[in-house]
């Protein structure tokens, strides 16, 4: 397995992981009470904020220990450039990616004009950002395992 | 996803060149080694220009190296 595949792998289990850890530690926070309260959209706000903070921050670490951990294990040093192959499979993980989140960005929409709380909103939009990354992850192992 | 119709003979060559590693060519053409793997295995279509250092890198034609057609796994 090369260096790619493997760090589409490790990016793939670091979404959920971290996904999952900041949503079980968050959202019993959340504010009980009236639906659609300030004090909500304070609280939906700072979650998706400090999630995407935490989520970048916790990505750099993790990579750069898969780094270490890959030039010990194998003794290759990892690529330090994008060529055409990487771009272009970039290309259509990102093609992919954007895809689920815009589908779910209308979901989101469409549980307002159904009338449905604005809790529901928020959820349906931070889950679809979250699958959106996981379907980039996934498109980057499929092509570099299968070819483009 | 359609099937690569461009095949390639890079895995032979780097054999018959002294027995040149994958990294070693990707060094020489600027690629990653994936990028090489994914060339052998006939997951990828090179571009023009990657084709072209690639024979290069070989001192061949281009068509020395890369053909078209319906089977493009190594003849």
């Amino acid at each position: 397995m090369t260096y790619q595949e493997k760090k589409s792998i490790v990016s793939l289990i670091s979404s959920i992981l971290i996904f999952a850890a900041y949503s079980l530690y968050r959202y019993p926070q959340r504010p009980e009470g009236a639906l659609d309260s300030k004090e909500m959209f304070h609280y939906w706000g700072s979650f998706v904020l400090v999630l995407t903070l935490v989520s970048i921050a916790a990505h750099i670490v993790i990579s750069i220990i898969f780094n270490i951990v890959f030039r010990m294990t194998t003794g290759e040093k990892e690529p330090t450039f994008a060529d055409e192959l990487d771009k272009r499979i970039d290309l259509l993980a990102f093609r992919n990616s954007f895809a689920v989140f815009v589908i779910g960005f209308l979901l989101a929409m469409g549980s307002l004009v159904i009338d449905q709380p604005s809790k529901v909103m928020f959820i349906v939009l931070i889950v679809s950002g979250f699958l959106s990354d996981v379907t980039g992850s996934l498109s980057r192992l499929y092509h570099y395992r299968r070819g483009v | 996803m359609g099937k690569v119709l461009v095949g390639n003979h890079i895995r032979k060559l780097r054999f018959n060149h002294n027995e040149m590693t994958q990294q070693q060519l990707a060094d020489k053409v600027g690629v990653t080694r994936q990028t090489i793997v994914a060339l052998e295995k006939g997951n990828y279509s090179p571009s023009l220009e990657l084709a072209f250092r690639i024979a290069h890198a070989f001192s061949l034609t281009l068509e020395e190296v890369f053909f078209y057609g319906e089977n493009s796994k190594e003849r």
